[in-house]
């Protein structure tokens, strides 16, 4: 196989083992895959055990002969079910409420936006804007009144939780943007130049906080969760009153962020390890 | 003062887990390591108990080591194991006689089809089954050669995990189980907590390799090698140490295990409930010389495994958490039901030919209302277990704690509450098997001062409210019962 130079080799041999599960009907040994492609076995086989990793590629438990995956079907949707996503994440976001005596939640943003940077509605209308879907939470573990607040829609550019995700997704921060910067508190971010800034500053940093942003008295601390290949597919965080997740001069406890950026760091790893 | 810590040990059928907790009842360190299941026959599954000692050394050191502790800093050690599975073992030399009968194995059918029914549910609260111990002594000692000899010498001793641990543990000084195992043995006198002497007869099994019948929670003795002078404080079967984990320490308090089937345990108080409706009566702890707690115990045999077979056998979602996404497509099941009486319909039906049946069926019914149906199904096999229990024992479930993999499920758990028109509460602490023997275990030697100290430590990590209006959850109810009939009138004619 012929390679061109300042391209990445493997790359362009896993695109053509794609190529190849699709094009036949049928399934395919390692060594089918290796003889059409003139590649050695143990690179043939190292390259469909990558693409079942990443979910391309899936191997029939009792053949052993691969097909093509059905992470493929899913190109567009983060590539994590976001149930899955809780069930993974579940006994780290239990640790990081007991280890911080606040209520964890763990978000995604809401709505696929499309190619052209647009988020489209359910009913297939094109809709500007960005927000924040909870898909768990953990009570603060004090037995308090709580109730849970799974499937919760909460605004992107106001909340830790959602600037952490929109740091990370360029297309989203831009409907969000467009959508328009309502003000909550006197503390949200309404211009887009702040917004931009403050995103920034998460990559930079690698975790975000918004306080007193979308309730006031109230703020969050919040971290990404990285699947395969670094793509940031959730947020995790605390939230809770001003006064136990900030200092007296208002910026989020240390010790809390290290918290959370610690417990989001598991979760990728787990994310990226292998499915058990 | 250095910070102590309880060790407690985790005995289970797949794997063997230690964790260490501290006095807040968090998890502070876990070790962890699978054991292999053998298949030898048909309807055979076996375990190598040396195997499982040899893991639970290494595991106590391993988690030792990552928490960076010495033995010193271990307060006490309590035990929870996979209940039921026979070991019999060599008194001089440690070494099984034969590999250990699991639970799952049903190699003694014949021996318990032949028992008097009646008379071992009015001695033990047990229908005769293939779980329990002593049908599985019973078949070693007939097919081992010259055990029974040794048996009757007191050259051999029985005993479930718990006994095989402690005696393992303590350098074979003591040999002794506690009362929720031994009320899993269908050996014991349920009201006098006693090997009953006529069903030992009957099972011809010799007294002399019988363990000493001990209390859940007090100090057995030290261990010898492994954590040199630590005290072995408590053993409880798994199901009744998630009991104990869950802080179900009132009659009326029930939990609820959702993995690949659920268990569910209502503690009944200081009196034995009997069954009416098919559950069984079982010991639900003893702490040190006070009154037993009893507990109903009913289980849905088919809840994860259900969602698996969407997985593996349908090939309609990727990964079980999937299930949750594709039933969240849909608004409501449209009219589908499905009863997954794979192997028969357990508590409270007891129809072991009923077959599973989809029944509903429409042009409209899309793989999200087969999603939909999958979690309801194991939400009303809970109402049915709830209901009998709330009958058998006069007392009105008013929480269900759950645990177990499945409480990741949301949709789930709600549905749960609104099958059940409970509230249902999910833990702070997931490990609640491993939890209640650290319990019982910290009680009897004053890590923790009483059972109010335990409630302290719980905390709710998730609680869900029943959303469902009364008459939508009655005629749902009575639609799921119409579809259970469809399962029993579907029974394999093949076995009736």
């Amino acid at each position: 196989m012929s390679h061109v130079p300042g391209m990445i080799q493997s790359v362009e041999r896993s695109s053509a083992v794609l190529r190849l599960l699709a094009a036949g009907p049928g399934r395919l040994r390692v060594k089918e895959v290796a003889d059409a492609l003139g590649l050695p076995k143990s690179t043939a086989h190292s390259i469909l055990r990558t693409l079942e990793h990443v979910g391309f590629a899936e191997q029939d438990p009792r053949t052993a002969r691969y097909r093509l995956g059905r992470g493929l079907l899913e190109l567009g949707r983060g590539g994590l079910d976001v149930n899955e996503l809780r069930s993974r994440a579940l006994d780290w976001a239990d640790a990081l409420a007991s280890r911080t005596v606040e209520s964890v939640r763990i978000g995604v943003l809401d709505g696929t936006p499309a190619r052209d940077g647009r988020a489209t509605g359910s009913d297939g209308r094109v809709e500007d804007g960005a927000a924040v879907k909870v898909i768990h939470h953990v009570f603060r573990p004090d037995d308090t009144a709580q109730s849970m607040e799974i499937g919760l829609v909460v605004p992107a550019h106001a909340t830790a939780l959602g600037k952490v995700l929109l740091a990370y997704d360029a297309p989203a921060a831009e409907a969000a943007v467009r959508g328009g910067l309502d003000p909550y508190t006197r503390k949200t971010l309404t211009h887009r130049r702040d917004l931009a800034a403050a995103l920034a500053e998460i990559r930079g940093q690698g975790w975000g906080s918004a306080i007193e942003e979308w309730e006031p008295g109230r703020a969050g601390i919040a971290a990404p969760t990285r699947g395969i290949g670094g793509l940031v597919v959730g947020a995790i965080g605390i939230y809770g009153p001003v006064e136990r997740v900030c200092d007296s001069r208002l910026r989020p406890r240390t010790a809390l962020v290290a918290q959370v950026r610690a417990t989001a760091e598991s979760i990728s790893r787990d994310l990226s390890g292998p499915r058990s | 003062m250095t910070e102590r810590y309880i060790l407690a040990i985790d005995q289970g059928t797949t794997s063997t887990r230690c964790i260490l907790f501290d006095r807040r009842a968090t998890v502070v360190s876990v070790a962890r390591a699978e054991h292999p299941q053998s298949y030898p026959k048909p309807g055979w599954v076996e375990h190598d108990a040396a195997r499982i000692w040899r893991d639970t050394q290494k595991l106590i050191k391993r988690v030792m080591a990552s928490a960076g502790i010495g033995a010193a800093q271990v307060a006490a050690i309590g035990i929870a194991n996979q209940r039921e599975t026979a070991v019999v073992w060599d008194r001089k030399t440690g070494v099984p006689v034969a590999p250990a009968i699991v639970w799952q194995d049903t190699r003694t059918s014949a021996l318990v089809s032949a028992l008097d029914a009646d008379f071992v549910r009015d001695r033990t609260g047990l229908p005769p089954a293939t779980y329990f111990s002593a049908p599985k002594v019973q078949w070693l000692l007939d097919h081992t050669p010259g055990l029974r000899a040794r048996a009757e010498k007191g050259e051999v001793l029985f005993g479930t995990m718990d006994s095989w641990l402690i005696w393992n543990l303590t350098g074979g000084k003591h040999h002794l189980t506690d009362v929720t195992n031994a009320s899993r043995t269908m050996l014991m006198d349920l009201t006098t907590l006693r090997w009953d002497a006529s069903l030992v007869d009957v099972c011809t099994i010799p007294q002399a390799m019988l363990p000493e019948i001990r209390s859940s929670s007090e100090v057995y003795g030290a261990a010898d090698s492994v954590l040199p002078g630590v005290p072995i404080a408590a053993a409880m079967g798994d199901q009744q140490a998630a009991l104990f984990g869950q802080a179900c320490f009132a009659p009326g308090d029930v939990k609820c295990t959702y993995g690949t089937g659920g268990f569910l345990l209502m503690n009944t108080g200081s009196t034995p409930v009997r069954s009416t409706h098919g559950l069984l009566a079982t010991v639900g702890y003893r702490i040190g010389n006070e009154p037993v707690a009893y507990a109903l115990e009913g289980s849905i045999a088919i809840a994860g495994s259900l969602v698996q077979w969407v997985r593996d056998g349908l090939e309609l979602i990727g990964t079980a958490s999937e299930i949750e996404t594709l039933a969240g497509t849909v608004a409501d099941n449209g009219g589908c039901y499905i009863v997954p009486a794979f192997s028969g319909l357990f508590a409270p039906h007891w129809q072991s030919e009923a077959r599973g049946v989809i029944v509903g069926l429409t042009s409209y019914i899309t793989k999200g209302h087969l999603a939909r149906a999958v979690l309801e199904a194991t939400g009303w096999q809970t109402r049915e277990v709830v209901d009998a229990m709330n009958a058998d024992s006069g007392l009105a479930l008013t929480t269900l704690n759950v645990d177990g993999g499945m409480t990741s499920d949301n949709l789930l758990m709600q549905i749960v509450a609104d099958v059940l028109d409970v509230p249902v509460v999910r833990p702070m602490v997931a490990e609640t098997v491993s939890l209640g023997a650290a319990y019982a275990a910290g009680l009897a030697v004053g890590y923790w001062s009483d059972l109010q100290d335990l409630r302290n430590n719980r905390h709710r990590a998730g609680r869900w409210l029943s959303a469902m209006d009364a008459g939508r959850r009655a005629a749902e109810y009575q639609r799921w019962r119409r579809a259970v009939d469809c399962a029993v009138l579907f029974a394999d004619q093949g076995q009736t």
